[in-house]
């Protein structure tokens, strides 16, 4: 079977230069899987262009071609948002790497999508600014691909998520065109289309610039640390956290697995034995900071810590954060494969859907470590497996499963932070009514109406453009290779 | 309307219950059309059976809140049905452990701050408490704190609407942290009806602070006043608004910052903040010129200018240079350290001499300006001062939105740039209007076909 994106290989070298196009099937296969390993399908031909009139171009080639079209950043997104199409163009973006500007009068910077996360914080650092989205990734991840995600991080409780922190963007349409969503200045005629586009998981087109606003770094900084003998005692040190009207950077919580896990890891020197360890973070002036320390602890030791730590100083911080953002690599260690689950309940649910996680565990026999935003009650519950013992994927992929059911029982939703990419659009018809998905639907065909964009992601059965609703069509595009789900 | 208005009436009783005729005051104040029936639904499934009925009959359809900015913007051109949203007002959830709470759109925003309240919470918006929840989101009102806290479309976490046709339809949720599926809650923040009928809002609460402190400073050089700006709003002390005042060009400049916080913290942050500012003044009301959320008079005109608040000075210096040449003296105000700022001109017939109105202290409006025989606001002058300002501010990645103004000045900005000049992604927006109301029946002509 020849692609038909195959085809466009010399015109996209007329437009990004010969080695900015890859067809050998080996450098292909480089792109197959994004952080999600477990779906993965080779794109029919990669392109890395270098400038946004460049993606342009690719792009109004492939819509010429009717050829869909994938956008990739770093490529560590966690629901398979970036899988190529195996018919498709994938648009590598990781060339597009330049901060443009940074203007620490007005708080913004300027930067290409394939700029990483935390180098938008190390050009705004001299200023004393920083850029508060933080993503566990942040490391690597592009901020073009938090624009896609609507990455959020360990301290959004606080600082928010990266829709609050974009104001402007150039982006690519699905037709090809070049276009600002936003001025940069967060106030803007018409509609909100900023907004509507962020976390679109590149289902609307594709981002070439982007202006983010930058926050003065805090002048002060406390991490305190709690250990627990229950999950049930770190949590109610939560809610009366936030009873009192203290809204922390970070509140995160490991329970006895994942303490186990990180300590191997890492030797973070979480308190032995423990099986719970609270994080709670707090930013801001100093002289707001220190009042909340001492209220936080005291809080804390209320709820029958049996060990704090505070750490003010950014080393001795880094050490205790060291534990709990190694945490999903760590249980490699206990684990030969495990799924990163994503849900998030109404944080005072908490109590009651750990209680439904461990039962579904003991059930089932299979190991669930939770790690959790428990500040928005964002679950990241592992669930442990052995893919070499016959029916135990399944068996965790069902528990994982059953645990996105409870969330939405509570009220939650089936993602926080991850996105819905491939891993998730058959929950989609769980949390939305088929009202509400044909809805969004409207926005998927103002941008894309020939569904060419990031085909396939999010929503389970896309409506074709102009259709009744009601009549829908099957998963487009169809399936034609083996391997696409 | 393609049918007998007792058919259509009968309907729309079936449908919700409460109808009646409409009256002049349906309208609002700024010269809308008539509308021929007033609905009031009950709920959200009353309000989707209204919307039906209105799909039947091919009707012009107006949402309406309190009615107080239904004139902002271009006015629908078309009306054939309003619906009232005023019985739909309760607090459906408030989840106060969540810190988050379920209201419907036709609630006033100052009873849902008064329940809210009683758990030491908020939705962290200072606009006016006469607004209704969906007409602050419909609108993207915000006051000084959106310097902090953002804008509604920051604060909604989940909204649940009716289209055109009449289906229900929800996005997000009642969990701040959500990213599953769009977010048709930012599509909504200021789609001023034209898009579908806001029924109820999800927003993320915060606790109400515990103390504030206002931290005043007077300037009478631009550049002065811009350095307090900026370093207000950069400085880690962390400034919940960063506001100026400056009652007419050339004149003075008023800098005022809100902190919030606990009661020693605030002391201590204005203690700084006033040194900051260089000889501020630490209060713990706000002075009396503090401008609160953007808002416009009968006759006036609401300019909002956005900007990089780099170009602070440039975009002052612009209004001053622009307003001289088309000889109108605005109010400026808003929320400097934020990059927007509102330029009020007078109703006609009140203009004030430069620098006069607003100086005897008190909100100053511009109906009590004693010098209101000095000149006056001709719509040509105030549309010749909106382009002016507008080509300036252009060259500084900045955009002039006339948020409001009287059906004159409209008429004579038509061939200047419309009310929102050049809007980024236009072409995308109308395709986003066709699909969400592909008959145009909702607030017709107001967006984007004014565009």
């Amino acid at each position: 079977m020849t692609a038909k994106a195959v085809t466009l290989a010399a015109a996209m070298r007329e437009i990004c230069g010969a080695c900015d196009v890859l067809t050998d099937p080996l450098e292909l296969r480089t792109y197959e899987c994004d952080g999600l390993t477990s779906h993965r399908t080779v794109p029919a031909l990669v392109v890395l262009p270098e400038t946004a009139a460049e993606v342009a171009a690719v792009v109004r080639a492939c819509a010429a071609a009717g050829v869909p079209f994938v956008a990739r950043g770093s490529g560590t997104g966690l629901s398979g948002g970036a899988v190529p199409h195996a018919e498709g163009v994938l648009i590598v973006l990781s060339r597009m790497r330049r901060v443009l500007e940074v203007d620490p009068v007005s708080r913004r910077a300027v930067v290409e999508p394939g700029v990483t996360n935390l180098a938008v914080t190390q050009a705004a650092a001299p200023h004393g600014l920083f850029y508060a989205p933080d993503p566990s990734s942040q490391v690597v991840c592009s901020v073009g691909g938090n624009v896609a995600e609507n990455s959020g991080g360990a301290h959004c409780l606080k600082h928010g998520f990266t829709v609050n922190h974009v104001l402007g963007l150039e982006i690519v349409t699905p037709a090809g065109e070049l276009t600002w969503l936003g001025a940069g200045t967060g106030a803007t005629a018409g509609y909100d289309l900023l907004g509507a586009f962020t976390g679109s998981e590149g289902t609307l087109g594709i981002v070439t610039k982007i202006v983010v606003k930058l926050t003065p770094a805090p002048e002060a900084v406390h991490l305190v640390l709690a250990a627990y003998d229950s999950l049930e005692a770190g949590g109610r040190a939560v809610t009366d956290v936030i009873a009192a009207g203290i809204v922390p950077a970070a509140i995160e919580m490991m329970d006895a697995l994942s303490i186990e896990a990180a300590e191997a890891a890492v030797h973070c020197g979480y308190p032995e034995g423990a099986s719970a360890v609270l994080l709670v973070e707090l930013d801001g002036p100093a002289a707001e900071v220190e009042a909340e320390l001492a209220t936080v602890r005291k809080l804390c030791e209320a709820a029958g810590a049996r060990e704090i730590r505070a750490a003010d100083d950014p080393a001795q911080r880094a050490g205790i954060w060291a534990g709990r953002k190694s945490a999903f690599a760590a249980v490699g260690r206990l684990s030969p494969a495990y799924i990163v689950q994503d849900g998030v309940v109404p944080r005072t649910a908490l109590g009651d859907v750990l209680a439904r996680i461990a039962a579904l565990s003991a059930e089932s026999g299979i190991r669930v470590a939770n790690v959790f935003h428990a500040g928005d009650g964002n679950l990241h519950p592992l669930v442990l497996y052995n893919d070499a013992v016959p029916g135990e994927a399944e068996r965790a992929e069902s528990v994982s499963g059953a645990i996105l059911d409870a969330c939405i029982e509570y009220g939650g939703s089936i993602t926080g932070e991850h996105g819905v990419g491939v891993d998730k659009s058959r929950y989609m018809p769980k949390m939305f009514s088929a009202a509400d998905l044909d809805t969004m639907q409207l926005v998927r065909c103002a941008f894309d109406p020939a569904s060419l964009c990031n085909p396939g992601k999010i929503f389970p059965t896309p409506r074709l453009c102009g259709e009744v609703p009601g009549h829908r069509r099957g998963p487009r595009p169809a399936p034609s290779g083996a391997e696409i789900f | 309307m393609s049918v007998d208005l007792d058919v259509v009436r009968k309907d729309l009783v079936t449908a919700c219950g409460k109808v009646r005729k409409g009256k002049a005051a349906d309208a609002g104040d700024g010269g809308a059309p008539v509308p021929a029936l007033v609905a009031s639904p009950g709920s959200t499934a009353e309000a989707a059976a209204v919307m039906r009925v209105a799909a039947g009959h091919d009707l012009a359809v107006v949402a309406r809140g309190t009615g107080s900015r239904l004139w902002w913007g271009t006015p629908a051109a078309r009306c054939d049905l309003v619906i009232d949203m005023s019985r739909m007002n309760a607090v459906t959830e408030h989840a106060h452990g969540d810190l988050v709470a379920r209201v419907q759109a036709g609630a006033r925003i100052g009873d849902v701050q008064a329940a809210l309240a009683r758990a030491g919470q908020e939705i962290a918006l200072d606009v006016p408490g006469a607004a209704s929840v969906g007409g602050v989101v419909a609108s993207g009102l915000a006051g000084p704190r959106r310097l902090r806290y953002g804008t509604p479309r920051d604060l909604l976490i989940g909204i649940t609407i009716v289209r055109a046709d009449g289906t229900i339809a929800k996005s997000g949720g009642k969990v701040v942290k959500n990213v599953a599926g769009y977010d048709l809650g930012k599509l909504f923040a200021g789609s001023a009806g034209t898009l579908g009928l806001i029924t109820e809002a999800t927003f993320r609460l915060h606790p109400r602070p515990a103390a504030r402190a206002f931290v005043t400073a007077g300037y009478a050089a631009v550049p002065a006043a811009c350095d307090a700006v900026a370093a207000a709003a950069n400085s880690p002390l962390v400034a919940s608004a960063v506001e100026l005042s400056r009652p007419g060009p050339g004149g003075p400049i008023r800098v005022g910052v809100l902190l919030e916080g606990s009661p020693d913290g605030v002391a201590a942050r204005a203690a700084r903040m006033a040194g900051l500012l260089g000889d501020g003044v630490v209060a713990d009301a706000p002075p009396a010129w503090w401008p609160g959320a953007p808002q416009a008079g009968p006759g006036q005109t609401l300019i909002r200018v956005s900007f990089w608040v780099s170009a602070l000075a440039r975009v002052l210096d612009t209004v001053d240079a622009a307003a001289a040449q088309a000889g109108v003296s605005p109010l400026i105000t808003g929320s400097a350290g934020a990059g927007v700022l509102y330029l009020r001109t007078p109703a006609e017939g009140l203009l004030g001499q430069p620098g006069a109105a607003g100086e005897a202290g008190g909100d100053p409006e511009w109906t009590a300006d004693p010098g209101g025989t000095a000149g006056q606001a001709i719509p040509a002058a105030v549309a010749e001062f909106v382009a002016a300002v507008r080509a300036a501010v252009a060259g500084e990645r900045g955009a002039v939105t006339v948020l409001a103004a009287p059906a004159a000045v409209r008429g004579e900005l038509a061939a200047r740039g419309g009310m929102n000049g050049t809007v980024p992604g236009l072409a995308l927006m109308r395709a986003v209007k066709d699909q969400f109301d592909p008959g145009h029946r909702l607030s017709p002509g107001r967006f984007p076909e004014s565009a």
